[in-house]
């Protein structure tokens, strides 16, 4: 199942350019979280904190704190045990392009040393079967590679790759920009389905998308969280003015 | 900056405009074609309501392409469905003015009897509302809009003292009922006329300011304020 997220007075920064300030939000469990805002806008740096990935990159620094259901993020835990709770799926599909497609999908199980054959093959049917893959792929799970699929065959498996390690959160990088619209569609359909499971945090530019697959939204600009509410409330009848223009288009 | 859809909802709020003016001008005529039994005024008013019809469906095209090809979003998306509903309302303020102007010719056909109910007063009441709710869109005004829903009642009274006096006139004067009947549905027409204004002016305090204050409605709790006993 999915648990809540809590941030409080997060900042980063890449070298010394500050590019969060103070964000303070309650990402609720069982839900999927929708982050809009212009390119630059932090958005993406703010979910590369809640799996601590942004320290990966040279010269960045995070402070404030994270809390993933009882796991206090930035305080005792390793960055590995805290990405193995946290799936992450990026904007262009990046399966392991040689590996068949059961290993695509088994990859991380193995690398955590899971080796009872018959158990991987369950799992391995099981989060295909999640991300609506299955029916396709079933015939050629070791004869194909994860390369020969379509881009959103690509994408879904890289998010059953995602559950195979049985996260609590789905951190889901404009997961459907680079598909075409029946591949979004079911990247959509998707997301509807597994948050009944999981807690999902979805950037997107795309705020048809938001408006369709989140129940709270969340609108960044320039590092900071300028409004957080329902996404009907965000989509309909915005509080903030810098909200309204954004969407509205009349600015960026 | 989306300055191509921006000057698409300029487009179609222009086109509401001419739509307001020609429904707003074909119920004064109706009024005055009563008032002065002019059949020429009628044509005026039957021209008018084609016109009018055939505008609503401009309307409904834009804002249809609107929706499908720039999804319009918070205070847009209000914009278009508030455009949307005044749209049909100032439709039917146009087929009110028809049947109006029915009722006219109707009533040239028949010997003319005087019938105590003040058209022109509930004309001018009615048409009243129609230009505020419009003026009120025009500058996205919530306040202007919140004075047309006061001014229903008024409307409302009349009407019902019409169907007192058209009553009692057919019981009293059979000679007469037809009259009586035929003023009477000018007088339901009017009262109508004055709803649609008042919807229009709900559709622009929920195009301005995002809340829905049809039938009372408490936006907070969904409750129905005027089916609530007073305290």
């Amino acid at each position: 199942m999915g648990v809540g997220i809590e941030v409080k007075d997060l900042n980063a920064w890449y070298g010394s350019n500050h590019t969060l300030h103070d964000i303070t939000l309650n990402i609720p469990a069982n839900h999927c979280t929708a982050l809009i805002g212009p390119s630059g806008c932090g958005k993406s740096t703010f979910v590369r904190c809640l799996n601590r990935m942004h320290e990966t990159t040279p010269g960045a620094r995070v402070t404030g704190s994270v809390r993933i259901g009882d796991v206090d993020v930035y305080n005792g835990s390793s960055p590995v045990a805290i990405r193995r709770r946290i799936g992450m799926v990026f904007q262009r599909p990046n399966p392991f392009p040689t590996m068949s497609i059961f290993d695509n999908v088994s990859a991380g199980l193995r690398l955590n040393g899971f080796k009872n054959r018959r158990a991987l093959d369950e799992i391995v049917e099981r989060s295909l079967k999640q991300a609506a893959l299955w029916d396709e792929v079933k015939n050629d799970l070791k004869k194909k590679s994860g390369a020969s699929l379509s881009g959103g065959q690509q994408q879904r498996l890289c998010i059953a790759r995602a559950l195979a390690v049985d996260p609590e959160v789905m951190l889901m990088d404009e997961p459907a920009s680079a598909l075409d619209p029946v591949s979004t569609s079911k990247i959509e359909d998707l997301i509807f389905e597994l948050k009944s499971q999981y807690t999902i945090v979805i950037v997107t530019h795309n705020m048809q998308q938001a408006a369709r697959v989140a129940e709270r939204t969340g609108f960044f600009l320039n590092g900071r969280l300028v409004e957080f509410d329902s996404t009907h409330k965000i989509f309909t009848n915005p509080s903030d003015k810098r909200t309204e223009d954004y969407i509205t288009g009349r600015f960026g | 900056m989306r300055l191509r859809f921006h000057r698409s909802l300029d487009d179609l709020n222009e086109k509401l405009l001419v739509m307001a003016g020609m429904a707003e001008q074909s119920i004064q005529r109706a009024v005055e074609a009563y008032r002065v039994r002019d059949l020429s005024i009628c044509d005026l008013v039957d021209r008018g309501e084609v016109a009018i019809n055939r505008i609503e469906r401009e309307i409904d095209q834009m804002a249809l392409d609107l929706l499908a090809m720039e999804q319009p979003m918070a205070i847009d998306l209000r914009f278009t469905l508030a455009v949307i509903k005044i749209n049909a309302d100032l439709e039917r303020v146009g087929d009110s003015a028809r049947s109006i102007s029915d009722r006219v010719r109707d009533l040239q056909r028949l010997p003319q009897v005087e019938v105590p109910v003040d058209i022109p007063k509930m004309g001018s009441l009615a048409t009243d509302m129609v230009r505020k709710s419009i003026q009120s869109f025009i500058e996205a005004d919530a306040d202007m809009a919140e004075a047309v829903l006061t001014m229903d009642d008024s409307v409302d009274k009349l009407n019902r003292s019409a169907h007192t006096t058209a009553l009692v006139m057919m019981k009293e004067k059979p000679e007469s009922a037809a009259q009586a009947l035929h003023v009477l549905m000018i007088s339901r027409a009017l009262e109508r006329v004055a709803d649609h204004a008042t919807n229009v002016a709900e559709d622009v305090i929920f195009w301005v300011r995002g809340a829905d204050v049809r039938h009372h409605v408490r936006e907070a709790d969904g409750v129905d304020t005027q089916s609530m006993p007073a305290n």
